[in-house]
């Protein structure tokens, strides 16, 4: 076996372990450091198919931002009496044929064999000059051909900002 | 490495957010999962721009990790608004939330 | 190298940065003079100028016909146009709506309209976009908003448990909805809606990856526009929403989210016609039979029209699985006359108060006619049209969709859509019965603000003149197919 594949298969289960340990822990807490796991399996994933630039990117930003924000909205809800109740919604039937019908479904791809998954056609390597590196290769795309997404993200970001304002200020005249 | 490897993983790591999102009571797990969910779409297209040599794949990436970001926030500020008026962080506490 | 950006990207992108910039200038002027009775109006003379920018639309499409901006990632044609005439005028409606109903619940901050136009510019993206990641983020970015203004009123349960709902169910079809759009990515190494058409047209129907990307995506839109089996978080986020919400909800983000549902599959699946085709006919039927039957027993009129917006939503589907063009004008015109007749309802649902809290039962309206008879005959109207009865919009609606299913040859689904009217004509009575048969002893107050008036007969107006004298908007319709069925 070759050290890619090794790699490939030790954050698959790295990855897919800690998203099992993450939905399946009652502590909160617990489930948010599986979640950063997780995450960092992920960004290895990342690293492992040449795209440092994005595995920097989840790194810092998923698990430096996101998971901090969800470790400070856990420390505002009292933990201790979380551990106590019951972990899983009632309604479990609903949930268990969901799952067996995606599980069905994973399981028939898988049947079907690696030869019908047929993507697309790789492009050869274009000539695109000097730049060579990934993160000057996503700057050149993101700024020409995404430049409108782009752009539409700041506002969403300003949304996600209001929004949140909005809903955790406290109320006036209730502290 | 084979693309397909990749599609599976993400396909699996896919079925576990969702499980996560219908089986938990508590909302903080239930928007952890939905972090679960975007990152299998975010393993997704880095294989097929790897696969591709096409770096829009790895730009789609980058916008979905916003999203996911901008999800968080909104999401635990109102969870946050909810644990004020409630004193709750269990989904089917919430009287008018059953699926 | 060309540039970055020309003068046809601005004039493609007009509506959407025009919105973006009232959207700042109102939480800038909100947050400066802190003048709350200006937002509203600010807003309004927002969607004047998006008007005018979408009337120049309307003549360039006219002369030039389809145009595209930015590398192909936003386009202009009669489709885009007329989706984005609908979110202006929805727009329009639930502004001045809620600028009274706000006050009253002691909300009427600036970041309300702020959101408001942020959603539409987001709409507008999803009309006009021609590539995923265009389209997923102007779908995000009208979600996001959404679930904030759901949740507006914060200090009220109902409104918080209702935007924790929409949001997570949201989120959780944007999820699967970029699932299927990554998988688009790799079967064609682009984002751009041409060129996946062309990946997807060169591959077998029976294609193991294809399937997975449409079962994703079909999941997600059908989230987006609450068809069965994906429609629970309708009922609750509807009644928990501030009212002029649920009124821009159903109509503004259902209108958005069937135009980017059109755009992709009229687009890049329309190869695959026979394998969705089937799908959409399904649901549709099966969310005719729950939206209808659910919609019986309710005794809150927002739980009511929640239930029957989800079996609207089902007719709307109907057009789509027709898969013709008779059944896609029957699209754009059910989406027409749905803003008028929801609307009004929803302005007059608006202004009804009991002890100061919003009054939202059937029986708030018992003997309205006694009381405002104007506002009974207009209701009347409104409710007639909504279940399809024919000197009303809503039967044409219906019709054109009907028709392109009898076309298609479809007479099964037809007939039981034609069923189901039936049905839906017993609850819509229900209402009406309530309101000239019933007495009432503590009558709910009905004190609509000028705005709330103005939206409510307005929308009786329309309903009623499209109803008599519907060629203008036929041929608006006609207008806005997208031609690109087989």
């Amino acid at each position: 076996m070759q050290l890619d594949s090794i790699l490939f298969y030790l954050f698959a289960v790295q990855i897919l372990f800690s998203a099992l340990m993450t939905i399946t822990r009652r502590n909160v807490v617990y489930s948010a450091v599986w979640l950063i796991s997780t995450l960092v399996g992920v960004a290895g994933i990342y690293l492992l198919q040449g795209a440092e630039f994005l595995a920097g990117v989840q790194i810092i930003l998923y698990i430096g931002g996101i998971t901090v924000l969800f470790l400070f909205v856990i420390m505002l809800v009292p933990v201790s009496e979380e551990s106590k109740q019951r972990r899983f919604s009632s309604q479990l039937w609903i949930v268990l044929i969901v799952a067996v019908l995606l599980t069905g479904e994973l399981g028939y791809f898988l049947w079907q064999g690696a030869d019908s998954f047929q993507m697309g056609e790789p492009t050869p390597p274009a000539e695109i000059g000097t730049v060579t590196t990934n993160s000057e290769q996503i700057g050149q795309v993101l700024f020409s051909e995404y430049l409108l997404p782009f752009e539409l993200a700041s506002i969403l970001l300003l949304v996600a900002m209001i929004g949140a304002v909005v809903m955790a200020k406290a109320r006036p005249g209730a502290e | 490495m084979p693309v397909t490897h990749y599609l599976v993983l993400s396909m699996a790591l896919l079925i576990i957010g969702t499980v996560g999102v219908l089986t938990r009571r508590n909302i903080i797990v239930i928007l952890m999962s939905i972090e679960l969910i975007l990152n299998a779409v975010n393993i997704n297209l880095v294989a097929f721009s790897d696969y591709l040599q096409n770096i829009n794949g790895q730009v789609f990436t980058i916008f979905v990790i916003t999203d996911a970001a901008a999800e968080a926030a909104v999401g635990l500020g109102i969870l946050i608004a909810l644990f004020r008026n409630k004193e709750t962080v269990h989904a089917d506490e919430i009287d008018i939330l059953r699926w | 190298m060309d540039p970055l950006f020309t003068w046809t990207d601005f004039f493609v992108l007009k509506p959407a940065i025009l919105l973006s910039l009232f959207g700042c200038g109102i939480l800038l002027t909100d947050f400066l003079l802190k003048q709350g009775r200006w937002n509203a109006l600010t807003a309004l003379v927002g969607e004047g100028f998006v008007a005018v920018a979408l009337w120049q639309h309307c003549e360039d499409v006219a002369a030039n016909g389809q145009r595209f901006a930015l590398g192909g990632s936003m386009a202009v044609d009669g489709f885009s146009v007329f989706f984005n005439y609908i979110f202006v005028v929805s727009a329009i409606l639930a502004i001045i709506i809620a600028s009274r109903y706000m006050d009253d619940e002691k909300s009427n901050r600036g970041e309300f309209y702020g959101l408001m136009l942020f959603a539409q510019a987001g709409m507008t993206v999803m009309a006009q976009g021609y590539e995923l990641v265009t389209l997923f983020i102007g779908l995000e970015l009208m979600a996001l908003s959404f679930y904030v203004m759901v949740g507006f009123l914060r200090n009220e349960l109902r409104s918080n448990e209702a935007a924790m709902k929409y949001l997570i169910l949201g989120a959780l079809s944007s999820g699967f909805l970029a699932y299927g759009f990554s998988i688009f990515y790799g079967i064609s190494g682009s984002t751009n809606l041409a060129a996946i058409a062309d990946a997807v047209a060169g591959r077998e129907i029976s294609d193991p990856v294809l399937l997975i990307a449409l079962v994703t995506t079909s999941v997600g839109l059908f989230f987006k526009i609450s068809v069965v089996p994906f429609h629970m978080w309708a009922p609750d986020a509807y009644e928990g929403a501030p009212t002029p919400i649920t009124a821009y909800v159903s109509v503004a983000s259902k209108a958005a989210s069937f135009a980017m549902m059109m755009r992709i599959f009229l687009v890049p699946l329309v190869s695959v016609q026979e394998l969705w085709m089937p799908l959409f006919g399904a649901v549709a039927l099966l969310t005719m039979t729950l939206g209808n039957i659910a919609a019986l027993t309710q005794n809150n009129l927002k739980r009511l029209l929640a239930y029957s917006s989800i079996s609207h939503a089902g007719y709307i589907l109907l057009g789509l699985a027709a898969g013709n063009e008779t059944g896609l004008k029957g699209i754009s015109l059910y989406i027409l006359v749905y803003i008028f007749m929801n609307f009004g309802v929803f302005a007059l649902i608006s202004a009804m108060r009991r002890e100061g809290h919003a009054a939202e039962d059937i029986d708030d309206l018992n003997g309205l006619m006694h009381r405002h008879p104007g506002y009974a005959i207009l209701m009347l109207v409104l409710l007639l049209s909504l279940a399809g009865i024919p000197p009303m919009a809503g039967f044409y609606g219906k019709y054109f969709i009907f028709l392109g299913l009898l076309e298609a040859g479809s007479y099964l689904l037809a007939i039981a859509g034609a069923l189901y009217v039936a049905v839906s004509a017993y609850y819509y009575f229900r209402i009406v019965r309530a309101m000239f048969l019933s007495e009432s002893l503590e009558p709910a107050v009905i004190a609509p603000g000028l705005g709330t008036k103005i939206a409510l007969v307005a929308s009786a107006v329309f309903t009623l003149l499209i109803g008599l004298y519907p060629e203008p908007f036929i041929n608006m319709a006609t207008d806005s197919i997208l031609l690109a069925l087989r």
